[in-house]
Parts: structure tokens; sequence; C-alpha cells
């Protein structure tokens, strides 16, 4: 039943480019035998064609839209060097255990791209196709960016090393929270919060993806009253601390001014949203270059393209658009916490952010082998409904390279906000320090927390409060392939 | 020198296992499971000769084996010295038995590691002052977990010049294997004679080394058989005639002077070689397989030994 | 006041043993271990004093601490003194873990001095009071 036609008929170029509607696959944009170079860009998309198209000619049709094609001939191809800048799909398999959906390989030749710009990457590979209609559905899973072109971006203005180094800090993950509730608060009610958490341990505060500069709290109240909270905490401490001030705003020309100002306050760190778009991303993070300052991206807004499998931009599309554009930290996922998250697709997110060659995985989703040409590694943040008696299994699934964000587990202590910070900080530690020591933290987490809760009632404190609080539900983005054990019948 | 020796990767460290004294131990299932059995009979069947080394060592894993016991079921307070001493002529065997006594001591949870790191004077005495102390210190940080094996110990301690800054080395190595006795074994090595002047100079030495081995010569038919494994480990056989020649050779080399046991019939050998590649090489036929594996008679007549010479390279003064 | 730098400040100083168990972790990981003191604890003084050079060839904790000792002898009571690992890596080539393993006996811990510049703007500085005293002579 998954057995498809592959055949595709070769035309002479007069008959290809006489005027008319043909078939794409007859275009030239089917080529079962074409190599991808070493320098093409390669898109893997999920395509469910209308009910009776073909889905030779629906993944045909989307290298068309998505490259050179348009519904008609048009005879000032004949102007160019078509077959160079025609998309070439050049496979299509059916999509396991998902009938009606297919995977289609389809390679960009490196010409079609402006140099270091995700805005026409974007546009180019996405910017047109997603809706046609003989489609009832697309999403772009995962791209291969060649290393001629992955080399034309600046990549993270910081990167983890060189993050930590600058907050001396090594060998754990960093801690943050984000402030809440997250609106209402006035500057100095705002501040409170940050200096509290900042002092009982944390690393990090962020401000939410939603505050800017709002009549209850306008943006320079905020930056000012934080860098007060932020310099107190450090001089209580004598550890580097941080907080992510969001400079979001209407217009590149207010981004710029509070980044501005955040920057002549000595912050280290600011933050911005995902919704602002990949341009200003990217002028962002060329200003936090110029400045040697962090940039932390909250991925405000993905879920409404990333989530659902069959339409969309896969979240690991989006992760490489980000690294290549210069972003320091990234959320991505916490498996056990509030927010979508399958744990072998979120492991293949942060590989992706972490590593310097992330090879083909395709139980963890990740389509290629992609280099990274020592583009600087983007620290992956995770956020959303995690509390320290789930330490053991975040180090776990996670790693040390990663900012643990607990907003409602420090603030929401039943001692108040200090404790809260207090608490996750020593069940990172302990926890590091058994896994240091060879200890199986997967199982004896629970114990070694509870070790450590004797010397540390805040701790003990939050144990009780949460216990084993836990989001389950099932992840609607899910890897198509699941390594299978052999039946040994 | 200054080479180091891992050990084999064995994880047998079942004195960490250990929770509770049982009742009894049978200390002959914990010579096999300890691997000692293994490491023994390797020795056993791997070295020619060397009976009384053998039973010395036979004798030492023991002691450690009943040491172990004992230390479980509480009776043994200190960490036992194990530092020693190998006396015996140059080629008798030191450095690889004490690879292997690196491997025993490493089975039975004795050093950690189980490497071996082995140093002269040069390693460990510096050029300048201010120099020895850290060249010293970096050495012993390195042999932490294994053994320390030090060729020709005696050359540290120069009574005649009172600056010598071997002294400074002495003192350190001192203090190491009194105070961490559970982080390295020290092995001093050398000539019988000249250790034991060493050891009457420094009793600080003496005091702290508890087992003492002796290597002896090997005689003749050993060295001979020793020349068999060398051989044979590299695909090479004797003619005959060659084994009778090589017999006369073995008879006539230890007599003389500069005589280095093992090494002195390996040195032998390599010489036989290349006079053998030199016969093929100008010979006037197509070589086969035997030709290439065969040493004949010639290639060890020719040697300077049956004309009174000392065979060496380069040839020694007369 | 505690100096909460390092990865395990906020656990109760690290036993002997406790310590081992982390060095040889670095060391089982390829990492060279390095010994620092320092009398000026200031977040963002980065160059503590090297206890002689970082250990590369190591293959026991036991090398380490015998070094740590020599370094406590030296400073201990005076002095902080951290133990970290560096990775030579590619694409890493920094430390991979760092903890203070011995602190002063008393830690004064650090002012924050303020000036107020234009637009309500805040000038901070971090001061140790430790540091008031020479270097040297400070705890």
């Amino acid at each position: 039943m998954n057995a498809i036609d592959k055949t595709t008929a070769t035309e002479t170029p007069r008959s290809r480019y006489s005027a008319g509607v043909m078939e794409y696959r007859k275009m030239g944009y089917w080529e079962p035998d074409y190599e991808p170079k070493d320098t093409d860009v390669i898109a893997l998309f999920r395509v469910t064609p209308q009910d009776g198209v073909d889905p030779i000619e629906a993944s045909a049709a989307v290298a068309g839209e998505s490259s050179t094609a348009t519904w008609t001939v048009v005879w000032t191809d004949r102007l160019t060097a078509h077959d160079k800048y025609r998309a070439k799909c050049y496979r299509v398999d059916p999509v396991p255990n998902a009938p009606g959906q297919w995977f289609a390989y389809i390679a960009y030749d490196l010409d079609l791209f402006e140099n270091g710009s995700i805005a026409n990457l974007s546009a180019s590979i996405i910017g047109n196709v997603f809706g046609f209609k003989p489609l009832k559905a697309l999403r772009l899973e995962d791209m291969r960016l060649p290393v001629a072109y992955v080399k034309t971006f600046d990549g993270p203005a910081t990167g983890i090393v060189v993050e930590r180094e600058r907050l001396d800090k090594f060998g754990r993950p960093l801690l943050g929270a984000t402030v809440k509730p997250k609106l209402g608060l006035s500057g100095r009610n705002y501040g409170r919060v940050v200096y509290e958490a900042l002092k009982g341990g944390l690393d990090f505060t962020k401000d939410d993806e939603n505050i800017n500069s709002q009549p209850f709290m306008h943006w320079r109240d905020r930056f000012l009253y934080c860098m007060e909270a932020v310099n107190k905490a450090q001089a209580q401490t004598g550890e580097i601390k941080g907080t992510y001030l969001n400079v979001t705003a209407a217009t590149m020309e207010d981004m710029y001014e509070r980044a501005e100002f955040a920057k002549s306050l000595g912050s280290s760190i600011v933050m911005i949203d995902l919704i602002i778009g990949y341009t200003a991303i990217q002028s962002m993070a060329k200003w936090a270059r110029r400045n040697d300052m962090i940039l932390h991206l909250h991925r405000a807004g993905h879920s409404t393209y990333t989530r659902q499998k069959n339409h969309g931009v896969s979240f690991r599309v989006i992760t490489k658009w980000m690294r290549l554009a210069g972003v320091d930290h990234i959320h991505a996922g916490t498996v056990v916490g509030k927010l979508e998250g399958d744990p072998h697709t979120t492991r293949g997110y942060y590989d992706l952010c972490r590593e310097d060659f992330v090879p083909q995985n395709l139980a963890h989703g990740i389509f290629f082998d992609q280099p990274w040409a020592s583009t600087r590694k983007l620290m992956p943040v995770a956020s959303g409904g995690i509390h320290a008696g789930q330490m053991h299994q975040l180090i776990d699934l996670l790693g040390e390279d990663v900012v643990l964000q607990f907003g409602g587990g420090t603030i929401g202590h039943p001692m108040g906000i200090q404790a809260g910070a207090t608490a996750n900080r020593v069940a990172l530690e302990c926890m590091i320090l058994a896994r240091n020591e060879g200890r199986d933290i997967v199982h004896e987490g629970p114990e070694i927390l509870q070790q450590a809760a004797r010397h540390c009632l805040p701790l003990k404190q939050a144990l009780e409060t949460w216990k084993d609080v836990t989001f389950n539900y099932t992840s609607t983005d899910t890897p198509d392939f699941v390594p299978q054990a052999t039946a040994a019948e | 020198m200054d080479a180091v020796t891992d050990a084999p990767s064995a994880d047998a460290r079942p004195f960490e296992n250990v929770v509770r004294p049982p009742d009894a131990i049978d200390l002959r299932a914990e010579f096999v499971e300890s691997g000692l059995a293994a490491v023994l009979e390797e020795l056993d069947t791997d070295l020619v000769g060397l009976g009384p080394v053998k039973r010395r060592l036979r004798e030492i894993g023991a002691l450690l084996l009943v040491d172990r016991a004992r230390a479980r079921f509480g009776l043994q307070a200190v960490s036992p010295t194990l530092h020693m001493s190998f006396t015996g002529n140059p080629g008798t065997g030191k450095t690889t038995v004490a690879l292997r006594m690196a491997q025993i001591l490493h089975r039975l949870g004795y050093v950690r590691k189980g490497h071996l790191v082995t140093v002269t004077r040069d390693d460990l005495v510096g050029q300048y002052i201010g120099h020895t102390a850290p060249k010293t210190k970096d050495v012993l940080k390195r042999a932490m977990g294994g053994v320390l094996f030090i060729d020709e110990a005696y050359y540290l301690y120069r009574p005649e010049n009172e600056r010598d800054y071997g002294q400074e080395a002495i003192e350190i190595l001192l203090q190491v294997m009194e105070n961490q006795r559970d982080d390295l074994v020290v092995i001093l090595a050398g000539y019988s004679d000249r250790m034991e002047r060493f050891f009457t100079a420094n009793p600080g030495f003496r005091s702290r080394v508890a087992h003492h081995i002796d290597f002896p010569d090997y005689s003749g038919e050993e060295l001979e058989a020793i020349g068999g494994r060398i051989l044979g480990g590299m695909n090479y056989t004797l003619s005959p005639d060659a084994e009778e020649a090589f017999h006369r050779y073995v008879d006539l080399r230890m007599k003389q002077p500069h005589f280095a046991n093992g090494r002195s019939v390996r040195n032998a050998l390599d010489r036989a070689r290349l006079r053998q590649a030199n016969r093929l090489f100008n010979g006037d036929r197509p070589v086969t397989v035997r030709d290439l594996t065969t040493i004949e008679a010639e290639d060890i007549l020719s040697s300077r030994v049956f004309s009174g010479g000392i065979d060496s390279y380069p040839p020694l003064k007369p | 006041m505690r100096l909460t730098q390092g990865a395990f400040s906020f656990l109760p100083d690290l036993t002997d043993q406790q310590i081992t168990r982390q060095v040889q972790y670095c060391i089982d990981n390829g990492w060279a271990v390095n010994i620092e003191f320092t009398d000026d604890p200031h977040p963002r003084n980065s160059y503590w004093e090297l206890w002689g050079q970082p250990m590369f060839d190591v293959r026991d904790a036991a090398g380490v601490m015998f070094e740590l000792n020599e370094c406590r002898k030296a400073h201990k009571g005076q002095h902080y003194i951290r133990v970290s690992a560096f990775d030579s890596t590619h694409t890493w080539e920094s430390l991979r873990l760092s903890f203070i393993t011995d602190r002063p006996a008393d830690e004064p811990g650090f002012t924050l001095e303020r000036q107020e510049v234009e637009g309500r703007s805040i000038r901070y500085t971090t001061r140790a009071y430790a540091a008031n005293r020479p270097e040297g002579a400070r705890y």
C-alpha cells in the first residue's frame, strides 16, 4: 500500500518550457537519482497530500513552490541557470505508522540563500508553500545546514563556555527563576523577589515573556530596581548574579534603547522573545556580540507552529536557526515539567544546542548529521513546572550544561523565596556531588535528597510541599522512529 | 627511563565490596577470586627460572592475602608496609617482576590503579637549587595509586658531594614512603652489593622496606631457554647447528665481563638476526619462508665472542 | 557570611574523602586538576594564585591530595583554597569543575558601594572588607 510510483519523465527543454500547466515532477523538481552535494541545504518535510494527490507530485510541488516554480510554466526560467536553482526532491518515504503522511527530502543549492540571514533562509523554505491547496498539511521536520552556510553566521555571542567563564560557575547546571506573579508587581516589589531569590542561591532571575513596560511597571523602573537587587545579592554572597532584563518592545529603536540602558547599569544579560521575529533577533544578537552581553531567548509563541505533528515547523529547526542567529540561551523543554516535551525529542534539541557535531539519530528526531564547525554552544534552558524533588531526573535527562528554572518551585516555597532558592541550590549541589562520586542518581536520587535535607530545612520543606508532583500527559510531538527490540521468537 | 606501564584493566577489587565480616574466610577461594592465583600462574609460565624469586612472590602474596583476611576481622589496625627492594645483576628480570608485583598489589586492593612508574636518579634529582623537590614530587604524584620503581636507587646517595641534590630527593621519598603507605608502593632496585651499602648509609630506607627479594643470575640452560622464547615470539627458530653454536656462545659470554643475563641474550639474538638478514640479502637465490625464519650456525659463529672479544655494539675497547 | 563561589558551597564543607572522590572523577575524565588559593575573594577575581602547575599526568587522586595538603600547610586559615579541573577537549578548552576546599576561619564578606549618577542610575562597586588590609595579612 506504501508502494509509490517513483519514475520521472524526461522532458526536452522545448517541451518543458512550452506555455501551460505541467506536473511539478515533470518540471525537474523530482530527481530520484540526485545525490545531494556537501554544500546543499537539505530540508525534510512531512507532507500530507489532499486525498487523491500523488505523494511524489505533492513533494515535487513543495520543492517547486519553495524554490523557483510557480503554478504555470514561465519562459523567463530559460534566462537562468535553472537546473541549479531548482530545488530537487530526491526521496519520498512513507511515515511509519502514519497513513497518508510522507517524508520528502528536498535539496537546495547554496546560491538560493543570502549569507547569514535567517529571514532569507526561512522565507525561502517556509515562505510560500505552507498554504498550498493540494496539501492538507505540511511540516518542516529538520534541515541539514551545510558547513559552508553555517560559517556565514556569527552564532552565539557568548556561548556556554564563555558564559561559564564570565560567571565563574563550572560543573553544575545554573539555577534560575521567573519572577511571579508575572503581571502586576511594581518595580520596587519586583526587585524584592529578585533580591530574595538571588541571595538564597539562584544564579539568575528572569522577566517573563510579557513583562515589557506596562502601566503597573515601566521598564526603566524595573531595570533600576532589579540591578540594585543583583548587586546587593552579589555582595551578600561573593558570587556573580544576573537577571534577564526583557528588552522586547514594539520597535528596534525601543529595544536598543532598553538594551543600552541595561548595559549602562552593568547587567550581564538581557532577554528577548521569539515573537520579535528573526531579523530583530539577529540584530539583537549582533548588538549582544558588540557589547559582551549574554542574550537570553524566551521561545514565546513557538507552540503555535511547533507542537502539532502534521503542520508547522519542528522546534528542532527553530533551535538550529537560533544557534545560527546567535542567541546564548534558549528554552528547550524540561521533559518532566508542565510544558510539552517528549524525552527523546527534547534530547535531540539539547544535542543541537550543545554539541559541535550532532549525528543522525532518528529515535531523537534528528534526521541528518549536523556539523556546527565550532559555532559556539547554545545554553538550553529548562523552565516550567519543575521543582527540587525532581533534581535527579533533571540532571539525568538534561545534563549539567543547562539553566534549570524553578519559578513556582522557588517563589512558592512555604518559608519564602530565599528558602525556596536555597532548597533548589542544595538539591542541585548534593545531586552533582553524588553523580560525580559515581552514584546511581536515577534510583538513589530521592534518598540523596532526603540525606541532604537533614542539614537543610528549606529543602526538607520543599520536598514535603511538592512531593512527587509531575505532569504526566502524552506528548504530541514524539519521534516517528522508535528503536525496536528484535523479536527472538 | 621514566616510563609508565599500565596495569591490565581488571576491576578486581573485592576489598571494597566487603560490608561486614563473614564467619570464616576461605583463603583458597580468595586466592583464586582475587586473581592472585592467575597472576602467579602467569608468572610461572611466562618467566624462565627465577625459582627463589617466584617463591618469595608467592610468600608475599600469601602474607597479603592473610593480612587482608585479618583486616576484615578487625585484627589489623594499620596498613602494612609494602615497600620492597629488588637486588640482583642486570637482566635478571627485576623490572618484569615489578610489573607483576604491581598487578598482584592491585588485585589484592593494596594499590588503587596498579600502574608502574619506572625512574632513575635523573628523573628525581634536579640540576639546580630548587629543582629537585618539584621533580621528585611530580614523580611521586604520578606514581600514586601504583608502584614506583627506582632503578639503581643508590645513585641517589652521593656522599662524596655533600651538597648533592640527591639528599633532598631521599628526604622527600622517605617522608612519602612513611606517610602515604596507602597511596603508593616503592621498589628500590640495583646491584646487591651497592644496595647493601646504600641501606647501610641510609638506615631510613632499610627500616621502611619490608621485603627484600634477591634475583640470582640465570644458569646457562635458563639463558638458552630465554633465547628460545625470544626467538619464538618473533617467529624465528635456530637450526640444529645453530642451537649447538648458541649453546657454546652462552657458555663463553657468561664468563666475560659486562654480562647482563637476559639482556645479553636478547642483544646477541638481535645481532644474529642482523647477520641472517645480510646473509639472505647477499645470497643469490630467492628466499623461502624457511630461510626467513631460520637462524643458521654461521649467523651466531661470526660473533666476536668466539675470537675472544666481547659481543656488543658499539664494540667495547679491550 | 559564607562565600558561595564554586560548585559545592551550599553543602557542609567537604571532607577529604569527598574531595578525593571529586578529584578522582576529574582525573578519570582526563582533566588536569589545579589547586589555587587567594585572599582576595572578589567575584570578578578570575586569577587565584596557582599552587604549582596544573597536574596533567596524575592517575590517582592521592597525588592531588598530596599537593592540596602541602598548600594547606602553607595557607590554611589565611586563604581560600579551591580545586578546579581543566578539560582540553576541542570546543571546550576551559574548566569543567571548580569548588572551594578550604576557607579562612572568618569570612567578613563584602560591602556594596553606591555612587549616584544621572537619571537615578547607580554605579555599584563590590569591595571585600578583608581587602582593606594588605595582601597576605587579610585573614
